[in-house]
């Protein structure tokens, strides 16, 4: 691998580097001016220059997936996360690698005017690496931004399934959206967890509000059913819907043994019955 | 890639005791969930149990992994006993028929994201379970 | 050599599990509840496992021989106090623990088992399985 003299330009012309940097960053991004003080621009800047530099005075090539480049990589990686937290597009958040290839083709153009062959050479090498990159940040950024994405779903399923107790040793769990895998298993938790700490005996799951459920929510719902009941809690599960019924006898589920209700309403008169209890109705005197 | 490693000889019933209570340890090391952590801990009481009462004796090797994204606890239970017969029934016994002599291998199995089992007669039985994060 | 105590209450046996068990210890509860039985001319028997956070094959057996055990000597037994982890667990390894009844609590297992003992095997018990 031939040696480049990239490190040493970069090493001396940095200030104008970082300053021609800035400002085309500056240009391109003039609506977001705000969101990011310059200092730390220039700083940011400035660490990824001399990281470039090092790991090609290591003589590190155009595979940015080696540990040559691994620090230059960390950097990347961390900026792509306070860019995500910052709200700026993953584009916007490439370019700060992208934009440095105009100041160092410029720097590289008068280095070498007289040498062609070299011109060429260290260009290559350039705008491989650059591009390897910025593609790199690209991909961080997509990264931390669905491990965002994830952690809000995270926290949008734990709100979206509350316990309601309905009266004392009654509890209901109003399962609303779409059942997955994931959901599922924390639904059947967040039940789980109620029925000791309100030491409730009987537990309706009305899902009135799913859409649509497969054979893997029929299973999920039944796995449930039986874990309460391991622990010494009845189910019943209302708001089964004309289609989801026939879904169900479609699927083979087989719901034996399970209490199944309509409405809400019936599996809470249920719910009264098997408490032994009764409503009436208060008589004038 | 292997972070942590914890070698424990089986030999006798307090043994399994041992290892369950040390998966359980390492299980909360990794931040597994309560659920996670039963689930595991279950499965390596049914193959610890399995090494000592059929194997004869074994070891259990417990290992932290780390992987890119991920990370996870792998189980090892190896013996020098008589090994398994017939490994497609092992697998089946006992558990939805609800009773009879399981070797719990078809549970241990259903606890663990990933299972492999070598088993030859006259060769000793080697059962790997793995459980990762997440 | 440890065991697990056995109290009486009335005509109930309660036991509390709350060491990680050993095969022996187990298989020593198990001997030990089915003599108490007899002895104490027991009618029922809880025990409280709120304190096991696992609960495998063996112990699964071991529950379900006690069950069994117990039905022959006219005694009804109920387990109390299963953690939700051990309950999923359990539901995923497929053991139902059938001819088991359950309840939250032992406070509710008692009143299980005075109705049961009132109505003379009667009313409507969670039977498993």
């Amino acid at each position: 691998m031939a040696s480049t003299l990239l490190p040493e330009i970069i090493a001396r012309h940095e200030n104008e580097l970082l300053a021609e940097w800035l400002r085309l960053q500056n240009a391109t991004l003039t609506s977001r001016r705000d969101r990011t003080s310059e200092t730390q621009l220039r700083a940011n800047a400035k660490d990824f220059l001399r990281g470039l530099s090092t790991a090609l005075s290591k003589g590190a090539g155009t595979d940015v997936e080696t540990p040559a480049w691994s620090e230059v990589r960390q950097l990347l990686t961390d900026f792509s996360r306070e860019r995500v937290a910052q709200g700026f597009t993953p584009s916007e958040t490439a370019t700060f690698v992208l934009s440095f290839k105009q100041p160092l083709f410029a720097e590289i153009g008068t280095e070498f005017a007289m040498d062609p062959k070299s011109l060429q050479a260290e260009l290559w090498l350039l705008t491989e690496t650059l591009d390897k990159l910025g593609l790199y940040t690209f991909e961080s950024f997509l990264k931390s931004r669905e491990s965002v994405i994830l952690r809000q779903q995270q926290e949008m399923m734990e709100l979206s399934t509350p316990v309601v107790e309905l009266w004392t040793g009654v509890l209901a769990l109003p399962v609303i959206g779409t059942l997955d895998s994931q959901r599922t298993q924390i639904v059947m938790q967040s039940l789980l967890e109620a029925i000791v700490e309100k030491s409730a005996d009987l537990a309706i799951i009305d899902i009135t509000g799913v859409p649509t459920v497969d054979t893997l929510v029929a299973q999920h719902l039944l796995k449930t059913v039986a874990a309460a009941r391991l622990m010494g809690a009845d189910c019943i599960i209302s708001g089964i819907r004309p289609q989801i019924a026939q879904t169900i006898i479609h699927l083979g589920v087989d719901l034996a043994g399970v209490l199944t209700k309509a409405t809400l309403a019936d599996a809470f008169k249920l719910a009264l019955q098997k408490k032994k209890l009764t409503v009436t109705t208060i008589q004038k005197s | 890639m292997v972070v942590k490693k914890v070698e424990m000889r089986l030999t006798a019933q307090q043994d399994v005791v041992a290892v369950r209570q040390a998966t359980r340890s390492l299980a909360v090391e990794i931040g597994l969930s309560i659920v996670d952590q039963t689930k595991v801990v279950t499965a390596a009481s049914e193959l610890a149990r399995n090494t000592v009462t059929y194997g004869g004796g074994g070891l259990a090797t417990l290992e932290i992994l780390t992987e890119t994204a991920k990370q996870g606890l792998r189980l090892t239970f190896e013996d020098q006993g008589p090994g398994i017969p017939d490994i497609d029934r092992a697998m089946q016994d006992g558990y939805t028929s609800g009773n009879g002599l399981g070797l719990g291998l078809g549970g241990a199995k259903r606890l663990s994201s990933e299972f492999s089992l070598h088993s030859e007669p006259g060769a000793g039985t080697r059962v790997v379970i793995t459980r990762w994060k997440g | 050599m440890d065991r697990i105590p056995i109290l009486k209450i009335g005509s109930l046996l309660l036991v509390t599990i709350q060491v990680d068990m050993h095969d022996q210890l187990a298989l020593t509860l198990q001997d030990d509840l089915t003599a108490r039985i007899v002895r104490d001319h027991a009618h029922g028997v809880l025990i409280d496992i709120s304190a096991l956070d696992i609960v495998d094959s063996f112990i699964g057996r071991m529950l379900g021989n006690i069950a069994g055990m117990a039905r022959i000597l006219d005694s009804q037994t109920v387990v109390v106090g299963m953690q939700p982890s051990v309950a999923i667990t359990l539901v995923e390894l497929g053991l139902s623990l059938p001819g088991i009844r359950t309840a939250l609590n032992v406070e509710r297992g008692m009143e299980m088992l005075q109705a049961e003992m009132e109505a003379d095997g009667g009313a409507d018990g969670r039977e498993k399985g």
